[in-house]
């Protein structure tokens, strides 16, 4: 589990969080949202400890992040994933490589057996036989694929993902959260995603915080959604008259059931 | 304001020194990638190496020889100059300046690429030291090659002098020689190869400082490529001088 402790952070006079208390549960996906300038980013970059907070705490289950020396933050680091917007995967190095990367640098694991474990990661993410390509021979849909992958390879308690379905089409956007919930289901992963993507919100939003000009204004689930009287909620997440029409025949059919 | 900016981008570079020479996650890691840096800077820059160094020898040797034209000043000093202007200043410097192009602005763009991809936040993320990984293998792959190539440039500019005096007969082939063999300081070479070094170390930090801390994006990138070249040549000229206050 992963708490944030009223979070305030500012650069120079803008202050972009103002005052973030929340927690982010393991075994399920946690989603940020929120429109352009609320503050995800930045709340993401806080919890995963690339930015420091003007005040306030994060904690890794009891462990206070920022209370940490760096050597202790690279050990902590060491179990988190992390997938980003643009994937971030290494150019100069094949699919292989990228996944193997982390294991290179801090396992003392055999070559055979890293690369068994590329398999698996690759398997895990239905990407079989690419290990000797490169990012840029595979699709987008498939990068992502192989930014999960990576991000898993050391078993990470906690996984980070940035936008996960920016630039995708909607049925590759739904494989990517399919994936990306199963792997936090089955590995009981704090997983923590930010998003825009309202198929997200209503396909696996088990526990969505909701920022607005830096403040947290609404947080629950899913199934909340329809009928939350928040405004910010509904103005964002049914912001066009088609989603907003489709919200009011949803509740109609839900009261007719019951 | 300058003095503050100047005084911020020191202690910032100061930092990231001390970062980048911290203990490395896994020895084969950091020698793997340094041995790739030896590659890409070494061997990448020999041939550029090569031809100004014997154009450098060429123009010396046909300058000194004009200048000496029909003075008293026995012809076989004209291998003599070219040795020693070579080894002292020519050879050291020039080649760092060239290098300071060729290799700071590529570090400086490779850093700065990463930094804008995300690259470095993922290996941070991943718990890797990136001011270490990064940067260490760099500044000691060039501080061990770039002397190489100065002292190969030292060697081909000597050759180049010998191609433009001997050749078409300006002076014979013993006059030369006898020239490059006169009132040799064996202190001048190792004075070479502090200045090699000096200059190595230089080049290759500012260029991954100014990659390191890019922000923005193409013409940022672009701007901290520029900035690395001509702060590395600055530095380079500035040192120099201090190097032969100090050997001299």
């Amino acid at each position: 589990m992963i708490r944030t402790e009223n979070i305030v952070k500012s650069f120079g006079d803008n202050d972009v969080l103002k005052g973030i208390t929340t927690e982010f549960y393991a075994g399920k996906p946690n989603l940020i949202i929120g429109s352009s300038g609320a503050g995800k980013t930045v709340l993401l970059k806080l919890l995963i400890g690339l930015f420091q907070p003007t005040s306030g705490k994060v904690y890794y289950d009891d462990i206070d992040l920022f209370s940490l020396s760096d050597e202790r933050l690279r050990e902590i680091r060491m179990k988190v994933g992390m997938l980003f917007q643009g994937n971030a995967l290494f150019d100069s190095m094949t699919v292989g490589e990228n996944i193997r990367f982390p294991m290179d640098m801090f396992t003392k694991m055999t070559l055979k057996e890293k690369e068994k474990r590329v398999d698996e990661c690759l398997e895990m993410v239905n990407m079989e036989g690419v290990n000797d390509r490169y990012p840029s021979e595979v699709s987008g849909g498939m990068q992502k694929r192989v930014g999960i992958a990576r991000a898993m390879v050391l078993e990470p308690k906690y996984l980070f993902c940035d936008e996960p379905n920016s630039g995708l089409d909607p049925k590759t956007s739904i494989l990517i959260d399919e994936l990306i919930c199963d792997l936090t289901t089955r590995n009981n992963i704090t997983t923590v995603i930010n998003t825009h993507d309202m198929n997200s919100v209503m396909g696996i939003g088990d526990n969505i915080v909701l920022l607005k000009d830096g403040n947290l204004v609404w947080q629950g689930d899913k199934t909340q959604v329809l009928e939350s009287k928040s405004s910010v909620l509904q103005d964002f997440i049914f912001a066009s008259p088609f989603l907003r029409r489709l919200r009011e025949d949803a509740l109609k059919q839900r009261h007719a059931q019951e | 304001m300058v003095v503050t900016n100047m005084l911020y981008n020191l202690g910032r570079y100061v930092n990231l020194l001390r970062d980048a020479f911290s203990r490395p996650e896994k020895f084969s890691m950091y020698y793997k990638e340094t041995m790739r840096q030896m590659d890409a800077i070494g061997v990448g820059s020999v041939f550029i190496v090569l031809l100004i160094s014997v154009f450098i020898g060429m123009v010396t040797a046909v300058q000194f020889a004009d200048q000496l034209g029909d003075s008293f000043v026995p012809s076989y000093y004209i291998g003599y100059i070219v040795r020693d202007i070579t080894i002292i200043e020519m050879a050291p410097t020039i080649t760092c300046l060239v290098l300071a192009g060729k290799v700071g602005s590529n570090l400086a763009a490779e850093i700065g690429g990463m930094r804008q991809k995300e690259h470095i936040d993922a290996m941070e993320i991943m718990g890797v030291n990136t001011a270490a990984y990064l940067i260490m293998p760099k500044i000691i792959a060039a501080v061990v090659v770039i002397p190489m190539l100065v002292a190969i440039s030292a060697f081909v500019s000597i050759i180049g002098g010998y191609i433009s005096t001997v050749l078409p007969g300006t002076i014979s082939h013993t006059e030369y020689v006898l020239g490059l063999r006169s009132f040799f300081v064996p202190r001048y070479v190792f004075m070479m190869f502090v200045k090699a070094a000096v200059f190595a170390f230089l080049l290759t930090s500012v260029s991954c400082y100014m990659g390191y801390y890019v922000k923005g994006g193409s013409i940022e990138l672009g701007q901290a490529s520029t900035n690395a070249v001509v702060v590395s040549d600055v530095l380079i000229l500035v040192f120099d001088f201090l190097i032969a206050l100090l050997l001299t």
